[in-house]
């Protein structure tokens, strides 16, 4: 299967954990690494051409850092623009019916905070919501996120690990031998992948 | 001598009752006629019985006038008001016509007579219909097309009856009053001059006489141009007068022909003064050769005849109006404009007086009647004005013929089209958005139309220029002329003139820039200024910073140095005086950079920047 990697980050250059991530994709053929905010600064995002790259994979990765409970703005207008009425939803709107979508998301706080006790009082999952309706109402197989938390205080040993987990993500959905309906009975990705490894 | 004697006596007339007219609402063509009156043969007898002559010669304004209109109106525009032409139009002739013969008949006119007398009578005066309806600027409103449209007919049904004229002489003898040239030749002969006639006009428009104003403007003699524009008009006036044709209507065909060429502003602009005192002219002559005497002699005879003439003309223009569902006040607004006598019927009666057709007692006794309508009719749209139309009148929601102005008058001129102005022009017309260009350069302008873009010569730091390329109406003016210094002339003069215009003003240079804000120009634009950023960011990128990143600080940049330049306007006033040009510019420029020195432009951007909370949660970081 390919593999589209939708990224946005404004300042990437500065971030250690999304650059930890994105050294971690394989060089394939079948995976491609799409950086929005490179290709389109002045966010002239061009639609025919980003429906074309859509057309040609079969799983489709937003991957972002998580800016105020959503993505960063660009993200936002790539949804907006690309994601056209009788192309991707709506009648006659089949083009990405049958494909993947998945959130890659780096959180600066733990994952205990993300919940109805700690400080940002909602899940990831609630929060994260609109994508997976998105994939939805696109009629895509929305699988769980994979999230990277405490990026504020993560330790290299961490780091690291997160990295060869986010490979082995990748790795098995090139494949296209996955069971994703075991997948999408997990809150992140992270849980399932757990699961394999160890 | 007698002729400065004499043009002082006429200009005096002038200065002193228009504006003593104009003071008390009563607009200038009211004026021009009572100042006429005053120093006629009766009243005080400046002048004596050349009235008439002067009238003859100040009808050119007329022809002047119907050039205009023609300039000004496009074909497509002309072609959008064919309904009411030739509906309106008609009807209104027609039924007049059809009114006032069988009333002349019984009056003992010959029937030739009363269907000369009745198809002169239908006339009205473009002269003062449409100066008095352009002075109360209520040209686009729906009286003011339909009176618009009913002179035009009138125009040209003028070229058949002149034809019809001389078949209704009662005796062929009397018929030469070998008023023409060509009245020495057969009728076929006559009709086949007359379209030659106006084929000459159509194509010497289309294809002689644009070039010859190219070669004209090429001389940048403004005085020459003028003499064109006024050669141009006089010269078609002839060629008309020749084949026995109104000069008026043929000067209109030269306008129409002319309204889509470069030309058109600059002609318009050129003979505008011209017309409007010629026309002044007109209407003093009218005022001066009202004959006192008959009236006199004859009131009862004079007094029925203009209220009966009035009336059925009304009757007629105000059913017509009905019919082609005019709202009230609009419909009483273009009946009274209407309906009085116009000059052609100067003309005609002198004809039909030549032809035998008409007594000369009775020619005598219409035109006095006919200059009466014309003199009542300022006074009627008066009264229209300030009792009837507040009383019985629905007042027309101005809002309802937006969309019209619009379309005749572009909201946008350009000014200059060289490689700035024409990618402004380029990029509205791409949004839909026409614009009025001017551009001074009359090869350039040459080029351009032939690659399908409406521009116009002229100088656009002009007055005038700017007046008829719709300055008044328009909402967005773009000075982009090559020339700095002409800029600003020109913002400066949009300002004092139009003070209603926004005016989008490219500048060259920092200098300029500071000139332009001394002026109080507040959208400025520096025509290097963006692309040099946006090079500079390019530049970054290429040097492997992120695009993203190198674009905000491009914005930044162009920010602060948007700032930086408001700033230092305001200083640089202070040693203004003492410092040259050369001088000034450099010193700007090191304060420019010591500026810069003090601003931390590369590293004052912390949003999204994750290692500053990183740093505040746990202290720098140590790889």
């Amino acid at each position: 299967m390919k593999v589209l990697i939708v990224f946005t980050h404004p300042r990437f250059e500065k971030s250690l954990n999304q650059r930890l991530l994105v050294k971690q994709i394989p060089v394939s053929g079948e995976i491609t690494f799409h950086d929005l905010y490179e290709h389109y600064p002045g966010f002239d995002i061009a639609m025919e051409a980003e429906q074309r790259l859509l057309t040609e994979h079969d799983v489709i990765i937003w991957q972002h850092p998580f800016y105020w409970y959503s993505a960063p703005a660009l993200m936002k207008q790539w949804i907006d623009i690309v994601l056209d009425f009788g192309w991707a939803y709506g009648p006659g709107g089949t083009a990405l019916t049958g494909k993947y979508a998945l959130n890659v998301i780096t959180a600066g706080g733990p994952r205990q905070a993300y919940s109805k006790e700690g400080y940002n009082r909602f899940a990831i999952r609630e929060l994260i919501s609109p994508f997976d309706q998105t994939a939805a109402l696109c009629r895509m197989t929305y699988l769980p996120p994979f999230v990277l938390h405490g990026t504020h205080r993560l330790s290299a040993e961490e780091g690291k690990s997160a990295a060869s987990d986010y490979r082995f993500l990748l790795e098995t959905l090139r494949s296209g031998d996955f069971p994703a309906e075991d997948m999408v009975k997990h809150v992140y990705m992270n849980d399932w992948i757990a699961l394999q490894k160890y | 001598m007698e002729f400065l004697s004499q043009a002082m006596i006429y200009l005096a007339a002038a200065v002193i009752c228009v504006p003593v007219a104009k003071r008390l609402g009563m607009g200038s063509v009211l004026g021009y006629l009572l100042a006429g009156i005053v120093i006629g043969p009766f009243v005080l007898g400046f002048i004596g019985k050349e009235g008439q002559d002067i009238m003859h010669f100040a009808e050119f304004g007329v022809v002047m006038m119907l050039f205009l209109i023609g300039l000004e109106l496009e074909p497509a525009q002309f072609w959008r008001l064919r309904r009411s032409i030739l509906g309106l139009g008609s009807l209104q002739l027609g039924l007049t016509t059809f009114i006032l013969f069988p009333a002349f008949l019984i009056t003992g006119f010959a029937w030739q007579a009363a269907l000369a007398v009745s198809l002169a009578l239908a006339m009205s005066s473009t002269a003062i219909a449409l100066q008095t309806v352009k002075e109360k600027g209520l040209s686009q409103t729906a009286a003011g097309q339909a009176s618009f449209s009913v002179l035009l007919f009138q125009d040209i049904a003028v070229i058949p009856v002149l034809a019809i004229l001389p078949l209704l002489a009662i005796n062929a003898s009397a018929a030469h009053g070998h008023t023409t040239f060509i009245d020495q030749f057969p009728g076929w002969v006559q009709t086949l001059a007359l379209f030659l006639a106006v084929g000459i006009i159509y194509f010497a428009g289309r294809y002689l006489i644009v070039p010859l104003l190219r070669l004209i403007a090429r001389t940048q003699l403004r005085e020459l141009f003028t003499a064109s524009s006024l050669f141009l008009v006089v010269a078609i006036a002839t060629l008309m007068q020749l084949v026995g044709l109104s000069p008026a209507l043929g000067a209109f065909l030269a306008g129409v022909v002319l309204a889509n060429s470069e030309y058109r502003h600059e002609l318009e602009s050129d003979l505008q003064p011209f017309k409007g005192l010629l026309l002044g002219l007109f209407f003093i002559g009218v005022g001066a050769s009202i004959n006192f005497e008959l009236i006199r002699t004859s009131p009862g005879t004079v007094f029925l005849l203009v209220a009966g003439i009035m009336l059925v003309k009304s009757f007629v223009l105000f059913l017509s109006g009905r019919i082609f569902r005019l709202k009230t006040d609009q419909n009483l607004l273009y009946t009274f404009a209407l309906s009085q006598v116009g000059e052609f019927a100067f003309v005609l009666f002198s004809f039909t007086g030549q032809l035998g057709i008409l007594s000369a007692e009775w020619t005598g006794t219409l035109m006095a009647a006919t200059a009466i309508t014309m003199t009542v009719t300022p006074f009627l749209l008066l009264l229209n004005e300030k009792v009837i139309d507040p009383r019985f009148g629905v007042k027309e929601k101005p809002d309802e013929r937006e969309a019209d102005i619009i379309e005749d008058r572009h909201k946008v001129i350009i000014a200059g089209f060289g490689h700035f102005g024409s990618t402004i022009g380029r990029f509205l017309r791409a949004n839909g958005v026409e614009a009025t260009i001017l551009d001074n350069d009359s090869d350039r302008v040459e080029l351009l139309r032939r690659m399908g873009f409406k521009v116009y010569y002229g100088d656009a730091t002009r007055r005038d220029l700017l007046e008829s390329a719709g300055a008044g109406e328009a909402k967005i003016l773009v000075a982009a002329i090559d020339d700095p210094e002409s800029n600003r002339n020109l913002a400066s003069t949009v300002k004092k003139h139009f003070p209603h215009l926004r005016t989008l003003v490219r500048a060259r240079s920092r200098m300029d820039a500071y000139d332009l804000i001394e002026l109080g120009v507040n959208d400025i634009y520096r025509e290097s200024l963006h692309t040099s950023i946006a090079l500079g960011v390019d530049v970054l990128a290429g040097l492997g910073y992120r695009r993203y990143t190198a674009l905000r600080q491009g914005q930044k940049f162009l920010h602060y140095d948007e700032k930086a330049l408001a700033g230092m306007a305001a200083m640089r006033h202070d040693t203004k005086q003492y410092i040259i040009q050369a001088r000034e510019s450099f010193r700007l420029q090191e304060e420019l950079l010591s500026r810069d020195l003090h601003q931390d432009l590369a590293g004052n951007d912390h949003s999204w920047d994750s290692e500053t909370i990183r740093e505040s949660l746990s202290g720098p970081i140590v790889e």
